[in-house]
């Protein structure tokens, strides 16, 4: 069934173990990803102009924002690899959609964290049914339930497979929630939804989001990586625990 | 020769409905369940501020989704018992017709239970039904379509994993929020005396719902039965 990503005498003498015992403790990426928040912080905080209406609070904006595109870009991963798992039947397919669906949700959580912060001060209100933040909302709750799935079935074959098959109906889902709200907003309006148009925003502040923008996408490629990584380390030691005890 | 996908879709179909018609303990509980819902929703109802025909589609679809989700529970639920799912499994039978099969069952259940909630929302919340029920019917039934779909594709996951009885709902609610949602919209307008034509876009939703979900589930259904 699934390609097993050890050899079948797996032992003591498992590559994989091997390769997680001789590696280096510090994850290079990782690190430069943080070095790179960092410095997007301190930029963000100390060397970007204040804008003129909204205040500190539209700085926001320089986490949220990212923040937000990362969240995409990872559950993006966990839709693809549902289909390339259910076609290639390859775990490492299967591997990628758990790590990606588990920092999107961090991701996910920044967002709805951060957005509420500045809808506070500038649309007056912590939460609006807005159809972006709708939206928002039942990502992190089927991204929730995909992940409580994963949790809840033993066997790796079906594990893999149940929740291929709820990344794809996922993905399809997304459109009608969208389109939900959509239409719920144009027939009943609500002025508070003015969501301020971005400005032609100085140079000094798309320097700054950009920089933002790469620090986070680097954030999210080094956690799905660092996952990643300790999923194929935790899948070898489960293949040996299993080896051993067929001895 | 093999008989054809909906003749055996049709035959499973019966074998759940003889199941429940024989024991009958799974209909009337969601019945009563239903009911109870509707009755608890009056307490937390203040009649001098929600109008009564405002307050009632919210009731009707929010407890028809939850009485829906307890019937669902028990598709799968009762192939478990002596394993009947391997002779299921082991039948000549393509894993579609299983599919469509236990959503035609789940269909029939479920409109079982629209028959009695809509009439008694109608009843207990004072409504002007009249000549929109059969109108109300008819959407109700759309709706159920799209949420057997996809409850029934849950369901038989669910069946299979520790946490059950959670899981279903946490997976199943928010593919219910389109439905919920198009059909609450369409009874609020229907209530309102409103023209048929002004929900149109909502029920587009709905139809849409259901052709996508209906597909996709179907032919999704195989990778959940693979041993």
């Amino acid at each position: 069934m699934t390609s097993r990503a050890l050899p079948d005498d797996a032992g003591a003498a498992s590559p994989v173990i091997a390769d997680v015992e001789t590696r280096p403790l510090f994850d290079w990426l990782f690190g430069v990803a943080v070095v790179a928040m960092v410095a997007a912080y301190v930029r963000a905080v100390f060397f970007t102009p204040v804008e003129a209406l909204q205040g500190a609070a539209q700085k926001i904006y320089y986490v949220h924002v990212p923040a937000a595109l990362s969240a995409y870009l990872a559950l993006g991963i966990v839709a693809l690899m549902s289909i390339v798992y259910l076609w290639l039947r390859d775990e490492r397919a299967d591997r990628l959609a758990e790590s990606s669906g588990e920092v999107a949700l961090v991701f996910l959580t920044a967002v709805l964290t951060t957005g509420p912060l500045w809808g506070k001060p500038i649309w007056g209100t912590w939460w609006t049914w807005d159809a972006r933040l709708t939206l928002t909302l039942f990502l992190w709750f089927l991204t929730a339930g995909y992940l409580v799935l994963r949790g809840a079935v033993d066997d790796a074959g079906m594990r893999a497979r149940y929740s291929a098959v709820i990344g794809i109906l996922a993905a399809l889902l997304i459109p009608f929630i969208h389109l939900s709200v959509y239409l719920f907003n144009t027939l009943h309006p609500k002025p508070i939804l003015l969501k301020p148009d971005k400005p032609s925003m100085p140079n000094e502040m798309v320097v700054t989001f950009f920089g933002f923008f790469i620090a986070c996408a680097l954030l999210c490629v080094a956690l799905i990586r660092a996952r990643y990584r300790y999923g194929v380390a935790r899948d070898a030691l489960r293949a040996m625990d299993l080896a051993e005890e067929g001895e | 020769m093999r008989p054809s996908l909906l003749v055996t879709a049709w035959v499973i179909a019966r074998k759940d409905l003889a199941i429940e018609f024989r024991t009958r303990t799974a209909f009337l509980a969601v019945l009563v369940f239903a009911v109870l819902g509707i009755a608890t929703f009056y307490f937390a109802w203040d009649a001098t501020a929600v109008a009564a025909i405002d307050l009632a589609p919210g009731v009707l679809w929010v407890i028809f989704t939850f009485s829906g989700l307890l019937s669902l529970q028990r598709s799968f639920g009762v192939e478990l018992a002596d394993r009947a799912m391997d002779a299921l499994l082991l039948a000549p039978i393509d894993r579609e017709a299983i599919f469509l099969g236990k959503a035609l069952a789940n269909l029939l259940f479920v409109a079982g239970i629209l028959v009695v909630t809509v009439p008694s929302v109608a009843l207990l919340y004072n409504l002007p039904l009249g000549r929109t029920l059969p109108i109300l019917f008819a959407i109700a039934l759309i709706a159920a379509i799209g949420l057997v779909a996809v409850g029934t594709l849950f369901s038989a996951m669910a069946a299979n994993t520790r946490l059950a009885e959670l899981l279903l709902p946490m997976l199943s609610l928010p593919f219910f929020v389109p439905i919920v949602y198009g059909a609450a919209q369409t009874t609020s307008m229907l209530l309102a005396g409103r023209p048929l034509g002004e929900a149109w876009p909502f029920m587009k939703i709905l139809i849409a719902f259901d052709l996508v979900f209906l597909t996709a589930c179907t032919l999704t259904f195989p990778y959940i039965l693979e041993e």
